[in-house]
């Protein structure tokens, strides 16, 4: 080697200040994550030390922040809210969007399956605000009609359209995990005479399994955050559901209804901010549980 | 001479049904979606002129067109991308160029994969208790648009890691071996092979951050204000707002006029994706290794 080992001229300090510059653009996700629990938390934390029972927080269906005398915190209303339509979702979204990836991924060929996945990437950047739109003026009015109920905004409505904004995404995410599956899998089962079905069935979903199970995962994540379309189509009351026709509201929907009304610093407002940090930590431990899923596939496979 | 026995017809048979049985589950996923945009189109299309695009809304918003609201999904998704796409290239160069793979470098991926999981909602609290509060930029575009490229980071770093990605190992250290630094092979051999890639990863941010609603509702944008924005600190209409407005906030509003916002907005968000995916398939069939 001509040169020596130490280079440090104008391209080499350059380098040095870019590298620095990359790793704090690096690190800006962790930060802004911890930055979104910090600053949450610096909003709601107020109300969590001392107004919060945790008790009434969970057991109690009444959300009355706005009784003048004795307001109630109880958010079991809401979480069962949230619950019901996210289940509901899941149910029309689960089997739709694996069968849609067993046909993409493994029947679909050439330009088929391009448009398909084209199709699919296509609907999931319909906007939320669109979505609950459609469920407010096209959904509501068919509900009433098919059912002959009173009124069409409620959990059935809103699973619906929720299910129908998540698939595209469940979708994807399943058919990536079927991609994951190496070819030499398909080829081996083959080679043993497996038919087409035995293959996908035998070989290919057990192979996948954590991959898909993320993907479900997922979807139940972004069902559980999805805001938008929620507070448009889910006819807004504080309920607990005991059938698909009744009204009621979910967590995302009653910060987005409430903020705007609540003074900043009050005691609502911190109970909204505190209901954002309980949001935030089950999609946290939701998107985490996915990953280590995928995780162990990976740990797995040599 | 090969015969089918009774089993390899069963076997036939049994595939067959599978294959319809997923094709209709496919088709069945997709129809719905079809029929409403088609629903979207046949209702708000005899809404879109000049004079709806070119117009302020009158009458407490249930007459006249969109212009400021318009306007302000330009301004609040153009002051995200400035915001967000340097950050996530960096943030991509880093993780593409320079990470180890050590604890940090997977500690980063589950932050990025995170931030994309958080519901919007709790983005437009974080955007109130930092930007609109903590760092007393008001409910302003400011605010909004900053609120919009946290959201919108995860998008441009993930699809600029893939571009970054896609350069082969090899032209980097052709590269190396000439005695460039890291940044020199980074500037002028990495960067101009995946620049289209990073582009289609921008468009498609675009299209994401134009019909975001929640994280805008209560960090910049109003309900209703008759004039366009001039800088960053004023509030601003927006497309996305104002279909949730005028659908359920304002009474007596004509039925076709949300139809038609819908549409607006719509065509706005697909045709950017639409954008996204042509240039994707363009890349993939010019690409020389």
């Amino acid at each position: 080697m001509s040169h020596s080992a130490d280079r440090r001229d104008a391209a080499w300090w350059v380098d040095r200040a870019v590298q620095s510059l990359v790793f704090v653009g690096g690190i800006s996700g962790i930060l802004f994550i911890i930055g979104i629990f910090i600053f949450i938390s610096k909003e709601g934390y107020g109300f969590i030390v001392s107004t919060l029972d945790f008790g009434e927080f969970f057991a109690s269906p009444r959300w009355r922040p706005t009784s003048s005398h004795n307001p109630t915190y109880g958010a079991l209303a809401l979480i069962a809210g949230t619950a019901s339509v996210t289940g509901l979702a899941m149910i029309v979204a689960v089997p739709f969007s694996l069968g849609a990836a067993i046909y993409i991924g493994e029947f679909a060929t050439g330009k088929t399956r391009e448009y398909l996945k084209v199709l699919v990437e296509m609907l999931a950047a319909i906007p939320s605000v669109v979505w609950g739109f459609i469920g407010l003026s096209i959904m509501n009015p068919l509900i009433i009609e098919l059912f002959n109920v009173p009124v069409g905004l409620n959990v059935l409505n809103s699973g619906i359209i929720l299910g129908l904004m998540a698939a595209p995404i469940m979708t994807t995410l399943a058919e990536d995990a079927l991609k994951a599956v190496p070819d030499t899998y398909r080829e081996a089962a083959e080679a043993l005479g497996a038919t087409r079905w035995q293959v996908i069935f035998r070989v290919v979903l057990p192979a996948a399994k954590n991959g898909l199970v993320a993907a479900i995962l997922l979807g139940v994540g972004r069902g559980f955050g999805e805001t938008m379309a929620v507070l448009m189509a889910s006819g807004h009351s504080i309920n607990l559901p005991t059938s698909p026709f009744d009204s009621v509201r979910a967590l995302t929907a009653t910060i987005a209804a409430e903020l705007g009304e609540t003074a900043a610093g009050s005691e609502h407002y911190q109970a909204l901010f505190t209901l954002g940090i309980f949001l935030f930590i089950v999609t946290f431990v939701i998107n985490l549980t996915a990953d280590l899923v995928v995780r162990g596939v990976r740990k797995q496979r040599p | 001479m090969f015969e089918a026995t009774e089993l390899n017809l069963q076997n036939q048979r049994r595939e067959r049904l599978f294959r319809t049985l997923f094709l209709a589950m496919t088709l069945l996923l997709i129809l719905p979606v079809v029929v409403i945009l088609a629903m979207l189109v046949y209702k708000g299309g005899p809404m879109i002129s000049m004079d709806f695009l070119l117009t302020e809304p009158t009458n407490g918003m249930t007459a006249g067109g969109i212009l400021p609201a318009f306007v302000g999904t330009i301004w609040l998704v153009v002051v995200a991308l400035i915001a967000s796409v340097p950050i996530g290239i960096a943030a991509a160069l880093y993780l593409s160029e320079y990470a180890p793979d050590n604890w940090l470098t997977r500690a980063i991926n589950l932050a990025v994969i995170n931030l994309a999981g958080v519901p919007s909602i709790v983005h437009a609290l974080f955007g109130v208790g930092a930007f609109v509060i903590f760092f007393r930029f008001g409910t302003s575009i400011l605010a909004a648009s900053l609120t919009l490229a946290v959201m919108a980071l995860p998008v441009v770093i993930v699809s600029t890691r893939e571009a970054l990605q896609a350069v082969p190992q090899a032209f980097r250290e052709a590269c190396w071996s000439m005695g460039a630094t890291r940044w020199q092979t980074i500037r002028k051999v990495v960067l101009p092979n995946s620049l289209s890639g990073i582009l289609t990863g921008v468009i498609l941010e675009v299209s994401r951050t134009a019909g975001e609603t929640a994280p805008i509702m209560f960090t910049g944008a109003a309900f209703f204000l008759p004039f366009l924005p001039e800088t960053v600190w004023d509030q601003t209409m927006a497309l996305s707002l104002h279909l949730f407005v005028i659908s359920t906030q304002v009474p007596e509003v004509p039925e076709a006029l949300p139809y038609g916002v819908a549409l607006v907005l719509i065509s706005l968000v697909l045709s950017m994706n639409a954008v996204s995916i042509a240039f994707r398939v363009y890349l993939r069939g010019k690409k020389k290794w």
